[in-house]
């Protein structure tokens, strides 16, 4: 890890870590009455660990020209083991706390083991954990291959992965002391938030760096996405988490907006992070190794562009269709159903052109699990962007919002999507990252995606059939004209459903645990490939420019 | 079009700056009218502030993510308004740093809960939900009577939240944590301070049950038992059901 770096970039990172210790350090003294000082300490610890990581790697050789002709992998394969880490155990916290709402009294009694701490632990660990994870390892690897040059340096890269692991472990050890904005997918406080900022201005200068040492002239579209999804998530970020902390040793902060323009910004972000998160970042993964592991060709150029654009324009309106019926003003809730209904347009563009993209692959598809994982990604992709359409319209949006259906179709898109086309990526990508000449056991491949698919449908069903049902029942009128229903038996109308929900999410994470070992086994044991893959190598020695190390 | 693009995807920085501008449309539209259009947020001049007290039991509503399964906006819809009351407006979360609106109900919807059980439900409630509704699948937040709560804070939270925009003024900020104890501390000479600042509607009692301590449980019911009760607004004429 340290012996790739120059010496310079062991120097840097040696003088980093000092100053993330030092801030650690202030953060841990004087926050000492406030649960911020945990996180200074949990800070001073993860920079001191660094340190002694890089000193006592900086003894080993500097490393020769010679690696500049290779693609710079490391970060990547830890990368991976880090979102497959995040993925058990977001999903192992997700699954308790849906046991919860089936035996509430299955718990301790103990603040932090409360439904309301546990469940931003899950969805945090899941979206950043997981998904970001998954995102920042990926697209070091497609923005170095689609452009055939190695990243500029061997320093931003870590700084960005383990940067935004610190973010990552400052939320999920903030929720069980209690500390939240309360904002959904944004509930970390005002100074994780900056953290976060700091290490995507890296994120997206190391990005933009990369495509400048490009050998090919254009840039592929998967960058396009991936590009997006950094510099929307950063203006997202930055708007929605604008608060004034009661002091700067204190966690607390008190977001500047209030009432209605705090809601309208929250759902902007909210519904954006979907967007550009958990859509666009994936759809660039899914344009590169979808084509690269059915050796076809995108099905159609011009429809990448056309459904590119029109994510990036429309999403961004879609938000306000969170707040339909609300107390946010009519003319917005219009908006919001208008442009999600046009949404409709340039996400089943994509979806049609990955599926499309198969049209001579589909014998591929049948004999390859990994293949398989990104097909019925993108079936689920166009499946819940229909759904999301579908639901934005204001009058089904009265039955479905508040109710599980709304957790039906995130489940939809975070398992059917976004989680099949990672695990079919990351099954692509790490027999190429550890240089093997495929999976340990692609009969695992196949369990795992057995598991996963039955996981995702089980799930599904149930949170569709009791969203339904808690949604008609609570608009059931007797023949009186009186409300025929209590709340509370809408709540017990659940509870069978709860029941398979927790099953399905068994069934999804037992898939995630057989998808860890088969990684394992395959970093560990799997016959390696004799060629070098000499492909697998950027443009630059070709080119017959020598290279800076610091270019 | 296809060929301005062949030429845009060549320039990454152009690409960066085109997908900046073209995503930043929806927001600008949508949300910057908000602050500017007078009537986004109704008048509502009898609108109180949170005392320090309910404001504590907010923070302590956030902290254990109440907000996850409970809404606080009741949609115009009839069945939501027969349920619940009337329809919430925009000027009843027009302080609410921030609007915990919600997105699920897991549990019922709470932006009318004040007033409408005793404080003395609400206690064993929170102590354990199933004594009072066997079928809830609401965690029991017994430590909620167990914590005393720590009023170290509040004068720091107003501070801030007037930096924000709320309207508390110099005295409220300077008593803040003697209005949280003056507030579930009936005739004490603290609580006519806490009625002078807050105005005569607010709830001054013991709201655990014991005057002699100052728990998160009296934060939390305060807080609660204030839940659609700052304004009158809403209930001005006869809820208008559905649209």
């Amino acid at each position: 890890m340290v012996a790739q770096l120059t010496q310079f970039e062991r120097r840097l990172a040696l003088i980093i870590a000092g100053l993330m210790a030092l801030c650690g350090l202030v953060l841990a003294a004087f926050g000492h009455r406030d649960p911020i000082g945990v996180h200074g300490l949990i800070i001073l610890a993860a920079a001191i660990g660094t340190m002694f990581v890089v000193i006592s790697g900086s003894f080993a050789d500097v490393p020769d020209d010679s690696h500049l002709g290779r693609y710079y992998d490391d970060p990547i394969k830890v990368g991976v083991v880090l979102a497959m880490g995040w993925a058990v155990f977001a999903m192992a916290v997700g699954d308790w706390v849906a046991w919860l709402l089936a035996y509430p009294e299955m718990t301790f009694d103990a603040a932090w083991s409360g439904f309301g701490r546990l469940r931003p632990m899950h969805t945090t660990g899941i979206i950043f954990g997981f998904g970001g994870n998954a995102l920042i390892a990926t697209s070091f690897h497609v923005m170095q291959r689609t452009s055939r040059a190695r990243m500029p340096d061997q320093l931003s890269p870590w700084f960005v992965l383990l940067g935004y692991n610190l973010f990552c472990i400052l939320a999920v050890t903030g929720y069980p002391m209690g500390i939240t904005q309360s904002k959904e997918y944004a509930e970390p406080e005002w100074y994780a938030d900056i953290w976060l900022v700091i290490v995507w201005v890296v994120y997206l200068a190391l990005y933009l760096r990369t495509l400048a040492r490009r050998q090919e002239p254009h840039i592929y579209v998967a960058n396009w996405y991936y590009l997006a999804f950094i510099l929307v998530v950063a203006v997202l970020h930055i708007v929605n988490n604008l608060a004034m902390p009661i002091a700067l040793a204190s966690a607390k902060s008190f977001p500047i907006f209030a009432g209605v323009q705090d809601a309208m910004t929250q759902w902007w972000y909210g519904h954006n992070a979907v967007a550009f998160f958990l859509t666009a970042g994936f759809l660039g993964m899914m344009y590169y190794y979808l084509p690269t592991r059915s050796g076809r060709p995108i099905f159609s150029y011009r429809l990448s562009i056309i459904s590119f654009w029109g994510i990036t324009f429309f999403y961004m309106w879609a938000g306000s269709h969170h707040l339909h019926y609300t107390a946010l003003p009519h003319w917005v809730q219009t908006l919001g159903m208008t442009f999600s209904a046009m949404l409709l347009v340039p996400s089943w563009a994509s979806a049609g052109n990955a599926l499309l993209t198969l049209n001579g692959a589909w014998h591929k598809v049948r004999d390859d699990a990994t293949l398989r994982f990104m097909m019925v990604a993108a079936v689920f992709y166009g499946l819940s962007t229909f759904e999301g359409s579908f639901m934005a319209i204001r009058p089904v949006n009265s039955l479905s919002h508040y109710t599980d259906w709304t957790v039906a179709h995130v489940h939809a898109g975070a398992l059917g999507w976004v989680a099949l086309i990672t695990f079919g990526a990351i099954y692509a990508l790490v027999p190429i990252l550890w240089k093997r000449q495929g999976m340990y056991s692609s009969a695992l491949v196949e369990v795992h995606f057995w598991l996963a698919l039955a996981g995702t449908l089980v799930y599904v069903f149930a949170m569709w059939n009791s969203g339904l049902v808690q949604g008609l029942m609570w608009r059931t009128y007797s023949a009186s004209g009186t409300l025929a229903y209590s709340f509370v038996e809408s709540l017990v109308a659940m509870h069978p459903y709860y029941i398979a929900r927790a099953v399905g999410g068994l069934l999804f994470l037992s898939g995630a645990v057989v998808g860890c070992i088969n990684i394992w086994m395959t970093a560990r044991h799997a016959p390696g490939t004799a060629q070098d893959a000499v492909r697998d190598r950027p443009l630059v020695i070709l080119a017959s420019r020598s290279l800076e190390p610091g270019e | 079009m296809f060929g301005f693009h062949y030429r845009l995807e060549r320039h990454s920085i152009a690409l960066a700056v085109a997908i900046i501008l073209v995503a930043s449309v929806g927001g600008a539209v949508e949300i910057a009218p908000l602050f500017t259009i007078d009537e986004t947020v109704e008048h509502a001049p009898d609108m109180r502030l949170y005392t320090p007290l309910e404001l504590a039991g907010r923070e302590v509503y956030i902290r254990e993510g109440c907000y996850a399964c409970h809404s606080q906006m009741i949609r115009t819809l009839r069945d939501e308004v027969e349920r619940y009351g009337p329809y919430s407006l925009a000027a009843e979360s027009q302080y609410d740093h921030p609007m915990l609106w919600g997105s699920k109900r897991t549990g019922p919807d709470l932006a009318r809960i004040g007033g409408k059980y005793s404080d003395e439900w609400h206690f064993a409630h929170l102590f354990n939900p199933r004594e009072v509704v066997p079928e809830s699948v609401m965690p029991a937040y017994r430590w909620l009577s167990r914590n005393e709560l720590s009023t170290d804070d509040l004068g720091r939270y107003l501070a801030a939240l007037r930096k924000v925009g709320v309207p508390y003024s110099d005295d409220m900020v300077a008593h803040a944590a003697d209005d949280a104890h003056g507030q579930a501390t009936p005739d004490s000479a603290r609580a006519r301070g806490v009625a002078g600042r807050y105005g005569e509607p607010t709830n001054i009692r013991a709201f655990d049950g014991d005057p002699g301590r100052l728990t998160e449980m009296d934060a939390v019911i305060a807080y609660l038992q204030i839940l659609g009760q700052l304004t009158k607004a809403a209930y001005g004429s006869a809820p208008d059901a559905g649209e």
